[in-house]
């Protein structure tokens, strides 16, 4: 039932309209133990296996709150600039799907543990935007459902359903902004852009895997259009199922592009749930309902009040690491790097390896080199990210010392970095194995050389003519003749002692 | 009718732990007293012979080792109402939904009660998940009052009061959330304690309305009650309401008020708690008691708390709103009944239609009541305002309490009633609650002692005590006082018995 929707040019979009954005952001916390049970709190697992009373929402099972859950989300309200609540309590959501056990999820509702923050985001070019937070709050993950038969995967026109109960009850931590406007055309960059900060902001604190395809890390993405000049909002619609990053970008960009082609024609927008298609980058409507749910929230009676004290809410504020972006801007003054060269860091991720590449002894300028250039390379045609890449950076920064102290030449240190990644070992177990040294006996070297003059003995009568450029032609050959473990340097200074040249 | 049957569970633990009787053979006649006349009274839905002769076995192995019971109450047997999980032993709440089901786990209450060497004779029937005040809404039948086969028992932990006045069982333990130990206690002539919230766990009782919900000792004696108290109450970390404090000393304030001494304590007579709608025997009762209350040496004043007039209608919008949610599990998913379940139905379908045929009729009503309260829009209006209420009547308490030590009025506003007399008329069966919803709304302590019999009907009328919040032990020592001043009640039953 999918129909292609009329969609308008995105510059006229802009011209246009203005678009405004609200996301929702869903972290699963990495706590070992769920919100409200002993249950491990692990991604996977055979169905139905880290389930328990409580989880499972069996009758007479009662919640308690996991302190580290609650620790958590009071350090990313403070991240985030939030204020935290000095009282709050959890609420009961209230509808009925075969994925949550108690048919109502325990949730904040209008006491959420943290409000009225903000996070500053870099965009591509350096500019940078304030998000405006409008609240994170705590609350339970769903089971998970798998329909089987059917034509879309979901519920509807399933033949029937298998439930796994493992994810019901991981703690979820949602963040909501407040909305965002006068972005303009660069809305979609934005919203990715918030989503990337978010990310990196949370992995850095060590609060979640944040993996959005895994599921830890979920963003719905709340889009309206007005046209310019209008003073109310237009009607917005929910886009779920935005599963990367690049996902972000594409969904707010599409709705933009569908909402204007609707109004324009004027008709008007259905406040409505879609889902995004990763394969062709567009957004599918959802089952829509006759009436709005009512979630009939009331406070959790099962769960006492959370007041966090003064006290330890300043101690969690010293808790929060450096955060990503002030990283960067002291790294950039540390290490004296342009714009670019930053830019080139952040996109490849190799931040922290450098810095801890950095850390192992190495200069920064080849910590980064290394992990930009060729290790990223290595990365992209390995299909891995530069941080799962089979290599420490301690073992980098030993590579770069034997470079340094002439042990091995660039090209031969990269064919170490390659037996690192292969699994052969750390680097000097790599050179061992592979006998990667530079040959550096020069009776061995000699020789070779000798080998090679006599070879081309015109060459070697136009280095003592004095054309000493002529020598390339044999560390070439010399080169070759020893696989390249030679010293270049030193093969051409024995080329030209030889030659008499020198 | 067994003599073993007739000692209270004190006497009983002390005969075996002297090894004058075993406690295979103490649950074995009480075994036997169900067999004998359960058919007619009806308070099990099941019965667990076997386990609870092994649990009985497992305590006469330990005295003959010489090792120390587990408990003061170890090898007493005693009657679990329905609505608390007990592992592999079904637990239906009463209700047809939950037919079948077996728990995988205990209630800390039920544990508890196993770790104390507590032999478990079986489930009691009560209205489908604790809504009611008669045992009619059982899904199973009602249960009926062995003072008169053709009345009610009480509700909606009927079965518990009901198997203590038969003689069944020598300790019982029900769930209050607006009356349900108390009223019952009171029409059958038997104790019945709701301690202060918080302080026995409610993990694994199955939740009519989490913030009334408290489950409770029944006895005949107001000392059985408080040994087994003591066994079940103090703080459990399962349970995220339930109070980290010491258990107040009820066993030494129960002994301590036999002595029949209240100089000194303060007494307070609820004004709003009497007149019209009371049954004229018994507001004579009460006045009885509050009489021989002041002879034990008490010091009795009138107290108003006037918001106790609300507490009614707050309750019925609070105990619904909580039950709507909390039965919305019942959706044939995970366990339990599932009807409509051909491959023809949606998910949905089958949740609705297991709704409509695993509920009665008055869940049904509490469901829809408490639904409707919660919607947008009548949240405040309803919800809202009886939260209200419930801080002002808890206030009430709070400045009463400044006057008094205890709070006294009638359990119930009237004697027992026959079955079938008010099953279609909710808001009569509701009237029933009166006296008794004000301590759950406040979550104080409070109590029902046998107070004689009407004058006119002849039929047991009991005298509400209550405490302030962590304060248990002042309702077991005034209890205890007037229980051995007014003498036995349940004897008469017994009387009556023989004599036919």
């Amino acid at each position: 039932m999918t129909t292609t929707a009329e969609l308008m040019d995105y510059a006229e979009v802009v011209e246009r309209y203005d678009p405004v954005l609200g996301l929702e952001v869903h972290v699963e916390l990495s706590t070992d133990t769920k919100m409200f049970c002993g249950c491990p709190n692990s991604f996977g697992g055979d169905p139905n296996t880290h389930v328990c009373p409580v989880c499972l929402g069996l009758p007479g099972a009662l919640p308690v709150v996991n302190g580290t859950a609650v620790e958590s989300a009071i350090r990313i309200g403070l991240a985030l600039n939030c204020d935290i609540a000095e009282w709050c309590r959890f609420a009961r959501k209230n509808y009925f799907y075969p994925d949550m056990p108690k048919n109502f999820q325990t949730s904040q509702y209008d006491e959420p543990i943290a409000f009225d923050g903000h996070l500053d985001v870099v965009l591509d070019d350096g500019e940078v935007v304030r998000v405006d937070i409008e609240r994170a709050h705590m609350e339970e993950d769903t089971g998970k459902s798998l329909h089987v038969g059917g034509a879309t995967g979901r519920i509807h026109g399933a033949e029937h359903s298998l439930l796994d109960y493992n994810r019901a009850g991981v703690p979820l931590i949602e963040i909501v902004t407040k909305p965002i406007t006068g972005m303009g055309e660069r809305a979609p960059e934005v919203a990715r852009a918030y989503v990337t900060a978010l990310r990196d902001l949370l992995r850095a604190m060590d609060v979640s895997d944040v993996r959005m395809d895994q599921g830890s890390l979920r963003c719905d993405a709340n889009v309206s259009l007005m046209a310019k000049g209008a003073n109310e909002f237009g009607t917005r619609t929910e886009t779920k199922n935005v599963n990367s990053l690049r996902s972000v970008e594409r969904a707010v960009r599409y709705e933009m592009t569908r909402h204007a082609a609707i109004l324009a024609d004027g008709g008007s927008i259905k406040q409505e749930t879609r889902h995004f298609q990763e394969a062709d980058g567009t957004t599918a409507a959802g089952r829509t309902k006759e009436t709005a749910e009512d979630y009939r929230y009331f406070p959790e009676p099962d769960l006492v009040p959370i007041a966090p004290t003064c006290e330890w809410v300043e101690q969690l504020r010293a808790t929060i690491p450096e955060l990503p972006w002030q990283r960067r801007k002291r790294i950039q003054e540390d290490w004296d790097l342009t714009d670019e060269e930053l830019r080139d860091l952040v996109n490849t991720g190799a931040i922290d390896l450098v810095a801890a590449t950095v850390d192992a002894g190495a200069t920064q300028a080849d910590a980064r080199s290394w992990w930009v250039q060729y290790l990223n390379q290595q990365a992209t045609s390995r299909e891995t990210e530069l941080a799962d890449l089979t290599i420490t950076p301690a073992q980098v920064a030993r590579v770069i010392e034997l470079v340094g102290s002439g042990e091995l030449t660039n090209k031969l240190a990269r064919q170490v970095v390659d037996g690192v990644l292969d699994g052969d070992g750390d680097p000097d177990q790599v050179i061992e194995k592979r006998g990667l040294k530079v040959v550096s006996d020069d009776s061995a070297l000699l020789a070779a050389v000798d080998e090679a003059l006599a070879a081309q003995p015109d060459v070697a009568d136009k280095i003592r003519g004095g054309k000493v450029q002529a020598a390339g032609a044999i560390v070439g050959a010399v080169m070759k003749a020893t696989k390249g473990q030679a010293d270049a340097a030193r093969v051409r200074e024995l080329i030209l002692e030889r030659v008499g040249a020198a | 009718m067994s003599d073993l049957t007739r000692l209270t569970a004190a006497e009983l633990a002390e005969k075996i732990h002297a090894g004058e009787v075993s406690a295979a053979e103490t649950t074995q006649a009480h075994l036997d007293r169900i067999a004998a006349v359960d058919d007619d009274v009806h308070a099990f839905l099941h019965v667990d012979a076997e386990g609870a002769l092994e649990a009985a076995r497992a305590v006469d192995a330990g005295i003959a080792a010489g090792t120390a019971p587990a408990s003061p109450l170890a090898g007493v047997p005693l009657a679990l109402k329905d609505v608390l999980t007990t592992r592999g032993v079904p637990t239906t709440c009463g209700s047809k939904t939950l037919e079948g089901w077996l728990p995988p786990y205990d209630a800390t209450v039920t544990r508890r009660l196993r770790d104390a060497g507590v032999p478990i004779l079986g489930k009691t029937n009560m209205d489908e998940f604790a809504m009611g005040s008669s045992t009619e809404n059982s899904a199973y039948g009602p249960t009926r009052n062995p003072w008169d086969l053709d009345r009610i028992p009480g509700g909606s932990g009927g079965g518990s009061s009901a198997s203590l006045a038969a003689y069944e069982a020598p300790l019982a333990i029900g769930t209050d959330t607006g009356g349900s130990i108390r009223q019952p206690a009171a029409v059958t002539a038997t104790v019945g304690v709701k301690p202060t919230y918080g302080g026995v766990s409610r993990y694994g009782l199955v939740a009519f309305s989490s913030s009334l919900d408290q489950a409770g000792p029944c006895g005949r004696t107001v000392l059985d009650a408080a040994l087994l108290h003591e066994v079940i109450a103090g703080h459990d970390p399962m349970d995220a309401t339930s109070i980290d404090a010491p258990v107040p000393a009820v066993v030494d304030a129960a002994r301590e008020g036999a002595r029949g001494d209240l100089s000194g304590v303060r007494v307070g007579v609820v004004r709003e708690l009497s007149g019209e709608g009371y049954q004229g025997g018994v507001l004579r009762s009460f006045e009885a008691a509050v009489a021989q209350l002041k002879e034990l040496g008490a010091e009795v004043v009138e107290v108003s708390c006037p918001n106790f007039t609300y507490a009614l209608p707050a309750y019925y919008l609070i105990a619904p709103s909580e039950c709507s949610s909390n039965l919305a599990r019942f959706d044939a998913m995970r366990y339990g009944l599932r009807v409509a379940d051909d491959g023809n139905h949606s998910a949905e379908e089958v949740m609705s239609l297991t709704r409509e045929e695993g509920f009665g009729a008055e869940v049904k009503r509490r469901v829809m009541l408490g639904t409707y309260a919660l919607s947008s829009g009548y949240y405040d209006a309803y919800y809202g305002s009886a939260q209200k209420v419930r801080t002002l009547i808890t206030r009430d308490f709070t400045a009463a309490f400044e006057q008094v030590d205890v709070l006294v009025s009638p359990t119930t506003p009237v004697t027992p009633f026959k079955l079938g007399e008010k099953v279609d008329d909710p808001l009569a069966m509701y009237l029933n609650d009166i006296c008794s919803i004000p301590a759950n709304l406040a979550g104080n302590a409070a109590m029902s002692v046998p107070s004689g019999l009407s004058d006119e009907d002849g039929l047991p009328v009991g005298l509400q005590i209550m405490a302030p919040a962590l304060a248990d032990d002042r309702l077991y020592r005034v209890g205890a006082a007037y229980e051995t001043a007014r003498g036995p009640v349940l004897d008469k039953l017994g009387e009556l018995e023989a004599a036919k």
